[in-house]
């Protein structure tokens, strides 16, 4: 567990991140905790199964837990969208966050997402929209936000529910601002190139540890799967420590702190041309 | 020695084909209706077509010198450009791309940011330009926009936006993603300093921009027939396999959808963003009516 393999190419990391019999949200949830309650809707236009989230018990505290929610078989598949959400389910989120602020309780969120869903009912509704309110909003929050990348990071989809006081991201899990294989149909013209595209994108947790994004690294077993309670253990020892160390703090505290972590991000010259 | 003989070679007649008068440079043809257009008389018309109003691209500076107050404005973070975090290489390495978009557009970057008066108030602006690297938005881009609505906050201005992108900026990965994060919280702090910020969407703005600050604004406008859009057409197009409706994520499309405040021709742009401006800028004017018209109410002690 503590010895992390850094062995793993990058390409093979973003296929443990798809793994069909990686721990999903609802799993997570299963294990580490109680009382769970899903609620449903974004009150404006449906519920979007493909992204889930309600009241929990997380040691003994009330939270509000959220996450991107993909199906193993095909027909669950289907229902979850391939776990890609439309703007409802961004909504949804935000509601739920915003009711998790009212009580002041904690927000616990888990990426795993191929993307938002690019498809026309999706446009019409203003995917664009909801996931750039949600980044505006969530930054609002004063109650604690953690997320965690379980799986895949997929860009702004992932990005909607990812504003947070502490990032943790699982050894396995990718993040990046495309896909490998559309990164390399777009700058190499070569579906083939998504290889070299992962490892040039600097998508998994060490690479983004390294650059600032991410705080934490929880490192995994090489067998990661459903069923294996270890992957379970180790996610919630760091989120248990993250939450305990953010309550620790005053909203004022977390506030600035938050925007401070969001300015920083990046690299740039300060040398002009 | 023949006294008619020619000193002069014969004159060449010119083929057909190639006859031609030299308009290089002096006129432009629309490519929505093929006028041909006198390029001074449609620099004076905004870049936009007399014939059919077809808005042509329009560079970062014009769009600020459209903007601002008898065109002037002083230019700011032009120091701040892109670097490369990720030492990222594709078919050329990134800083060579930098380096080619630098002498394509003439510009440090893909945002130029301004700093002048609109109407008489106090507006932080930035331009995107398409032609550096498709528009798109890296860690400098997230920087500049995030260090105008600093000022606008510090300087209790306004911040207006023009986009023209993409979206994020892959050579730079997740970082890019993070800038949607960066620009979005700056604006959540300007939202609660009461601050407004004008989002003006034009040809093309797609994907990660479009998924952030561009579709937050207190107010929205797009300029007429833009595309506009989160994932782009061709995505869509594999995703659901079909071919899409001709307006789909045009700006009429937005419009009829929700999306967007007003479409508006580039010519009535600068009126109308004057126009909002005095409905949300603090002014004394304001100050000293609702003054008045507590003076007006009878002492209720």
């Amino acid at each position: 567990m503590e010895t992390m393999n850094t062995e793993i190419t990058p390409i093979e990391r973003v296929g443990l991140a798809r793994h069909p019999q990686r721990p999903y949200t609802l799993d997570i949830i299963k294990n580490l905790f109680e009382d769970f309650v899903e609620l449903h809707g974004d009150r404006r236009y449906a519920d979007d199964p493909a992204l889930v989230g309600g009241t929990a018990t997380y040691h003994g505290l009330p939270v509000v837990v959220i996450g991107h929610q993909k199906g193993r078989d095909v027909n669950e598949r289907r229902y979850r969208n391939f776990g890609m959400p439309k703007p409802e389910g961004y909504r949804k989120a935000l509601r739920l966050m915003m009711m998790a602020d009212k009580f002041n309780r904690p927000v616990i969120t888990f990426i795993d997402t191929p993307g938002a869903y690019p498809g026309v009912d999706a446009e019409e509704r203003g995917q664009a929209e909801a996931i750039a309110f949600n980044l505006r909003e969530i930054s609002k929050i004063k109650a604690p936000l953690i997320t965690c990348v379980v799986g895949e990071g997929g860009s702004g989809g992932a990005l909607a529910i990812g504003i947070c006081d502490g990032l943790l991201m699982l050894e396995n899990a990718v993040y990046s601002v495309i896909s490998p294989e559309g990164c390399a149909a777009i700058l190499w013209k070569s579906p083939t190139q998504s290889a070299l595209a992962a490892s040039r994108l600097k998508l998994t947790a060490f690479d983004l540890e390294g650059l600032g994004v991410v705080d934490v690294i929880i490192g995994e077993s090489s067998e990661n799967r459903v069923n294996d309670s270890e992957i379970y253990q180790a996610i919630d020892k760091q989120v248990h420590a993250m939450l305990l160390s953010l309550l620790g703090l005053s909203d004022a505290e977390r506030r600035v702190l938050r925007f401070q972590r969001m300015r920083r991000l990046g690299e740039w010259s300060q040398s002009g041309i | 020695m023949s006294l008619f003989s020619r000193k002069k070679k014969n004159l060449e007649a010119v083929p057909a084909a190639e006859r031609r008068v030299t308009t290089e440079g002096i006129f432009v043809k629309c490519p929505k209706c093929s006028t041909a257009l006198f390029k001074r008389e449609l620099e004076e018309n905004f870049q936009v077509c007399h014939s059919c109003a077809h808005h042509f691209r329009l560079d970062a500076r014009s769009r600020l010198a459209m903007l601002y107050d008898e065109g002037e404005y002083e230019e700011l973070d032009a120091e701040v450009i892109s670097c490369d975090p990720l030492g990222f290489v594709d078919t050329k390495p990134y800083p060579e791309r930098l380096e080619q978009a630098r002498r394509v557009s003439g510009l440090p970057e893909a945002i130029i940011n301004g700093r002048g008066q609109v109407g008489g108030h106090l507006v932080f602006a930035g331009a995107m330009d398409f032609s550096f690297m498709g528009g798109s938005m890296g860690s400098a881009v997230g920087e500049k926009i995030a260090r105008i609505i600093d000022r606008a906050i510090e300087y209790r201005g306004a911040v207006i936006t023009f986009a023209a992108s993409g979206g994020a900026r892959m050579q730079e990965g997740t970082l890019s993603l993070m800038q949607m994060a960066k620009v979005c919280a700056g604006l959540a702090q300007l939202d609660e300093a009461k601050l407004p910020f004008i989002s003006v969407l034009t040809d093309p703005t797609t994907g990660g921009v479009t998924a952030s600050f561009a579709s937050i604004g207190d107010v929205i406008i797009a300029e007429p027939k833009a595309l506009i859009g989160f994932a782009g057409p061709r995505v869509i197009e594999q995703t659901i396999r079909e071919k899409l409706p001709e307006d789909f994520q045009t700006s009429e499309f937005l419009m009829a959808h929700g999306m967007v405040d007003l479409v508006i021709d580039r010519r009535e742009l600068r009126a109308m963003i004057i126009n909002l401006l005095n409905f949300m800028m603090p002014s004394e004017n304001i100050l000293r009516l609702l003054d008045e018209d507590k003076e007006a109410l009878p002492d209720t002690q």
